[in-house]
């Protein structure tokens, strides 16, 4: 085994990189990096057929309707509205209307911040108060996914930015919290008293079909 | 200047012999964390964007669904479908298909059963009720809209 004159008995490694580049690159674009994310919403509860529907008590202004029809036009309080980006403020405005203030939210008043006081403009046609205030929307079979989810973002963007603002963090920094660890549920609890998320989701209406 | 004296007799090459070290480390990286899909998807999806998004925390108690159009229209035709698992169901079968996910929850963890809708933006709203329907005949009542980050203005 004469191995005199040989320069080294070494592999050659110099491809080994453009080996591995080749399968990074193979990796990096067949990675789908799974995205869990979306809007959650619960669902009430099974109707009982038994059960008539209960009657609609609730005050007109304590409502604020959203209708979609299956062209996608849209009709926010009987006004039809071409973009949607002002929808958020409408309906912050709404929710922190405090038309009716009575001893029980006025607490509840003056434990928000300065930046959702001056949202309220204490109408009378507006909400009484943001446990009274729903807001309903109501879609169509024939209305387009796409503009039903971007009304969905708008309506729980408001509350979620009133929510983080009563903690004094952002409504992206609210919905990241982590109600399994107890500073940050009880961060959860305290922007959540007494502002109950009302959006009523309505069964649809049939014109349009699918 | 004298003590920034050029060394120029040094040649200028950067070492390349741990490369290959530091391309195989992202690629372990990639590797470990790719997940593959589990069932292939057979209706068209295009997830609608939004803003206000929360994560779910726990894995094994999300439930998918897809919804959209086929991407066989000759075989299963051009309305949209609802795809579980690996097969078509129709509307009528979600309860199944829920009772199945449930049963395989402990007892104490089927109410938190959540259902991540997975539906084609093109799609109309009619199917998307009929889940919705029917998810609250079987008592699963937690379902959140799947949708990608949109960038805020």
């Amino acid at each position: 085994m004469a191995r005199t004159g040989r320069k080294s008995p070494e592999v050659n490694s110099s491809s080994m990189a453009d080996i591995a580049f080749l399968l990074l690159i193979f990796f990096l674009v067949t990675t789908t990096i799974a995205t869990d994310k979306g809007l959650t919403i619960t669902l009430p509860p099974k109707a009982d057929p038994n059960q008539p529907p209960p009657d609609i008590t609730k005050n007109k202004r304590n409502i604020f309707t959203i209708q979609v029809n299956s062209s996608d036009r849209i009709l926010v309080e009987e006004e039809p509205m071409e973009d949607i980006t002002g929808l958020r403020k409408m309906v912050k405005e709404f929710v922190l209307n405090f038309g009716k203030i009575d001893q029980e939210n006025q607490a509840l008043y003056n434990s928000l911040p300065p930046s959702l006081k001056s949202l309220s403009q204490k109408v009378e046609t507006s909400s009484d108060n943001p446990e009274e205030a729903v807001i309903s929307f109501k879609a169509d079979r024939g209305t387009s996914y796409d503009i039903y989810i971007s009304i969905l973002d708008e309506l729980q963007g408001a509350y979620y930015e009133i929510y983080g603002e009563r903690v004094g963090m952002s409504a992206d920094d609210f919905r990241a919290l982590d109600r399994k660890k107890p500073e940050q549920e009880e961060k959860y609890t305290r922007a959540r008293d007494g502002f109950p998320m009302n959006i009523s989701i309505a069964e649809p209406t049939k014109i349009g079909g699918n | 200047m004298a003590k920034f004296k050029k060394k120029a007799n040094i040649t200028q090459d950067i070492p390349t012999a741990s490369l290959p070290d530091i391309i195989f480390m992202l690629l372990f990286f990639f590797m470990v964390t790719t997940v593959l899909r589990e069932s292939t998807i057979m209706v068209k999806q295009s997830i609608p964007k939004a803003t206000q998004l929360r994560k779910l925390e726990q894995k094994k108690l999300v439930s998918y669904m897809y919804v959209g159009k086929p991407n066989d229209p000759k075989k299963f035709g051009s309305e949209p479908r609802i795809q579980a698992n690996d097969a078509f169901i129709d509307i009528d079968g979600i309860i199944q298909f829920i009772e199945e996910e449930k049963g395989k929850l402990a007892e104490s963890e089927k109410e938190q059963l959540t259902i991540s809708l997975k539906v084609d933006d093109e799609t109309k709203m009619g199917i998307v009720v009929d889940i919705t329907q029917k998810m609250r005949d079987v008592n699963a009542r937690k379902l959140m809209y799947a949708a990608g980050k949109k960038a805020e203005l």
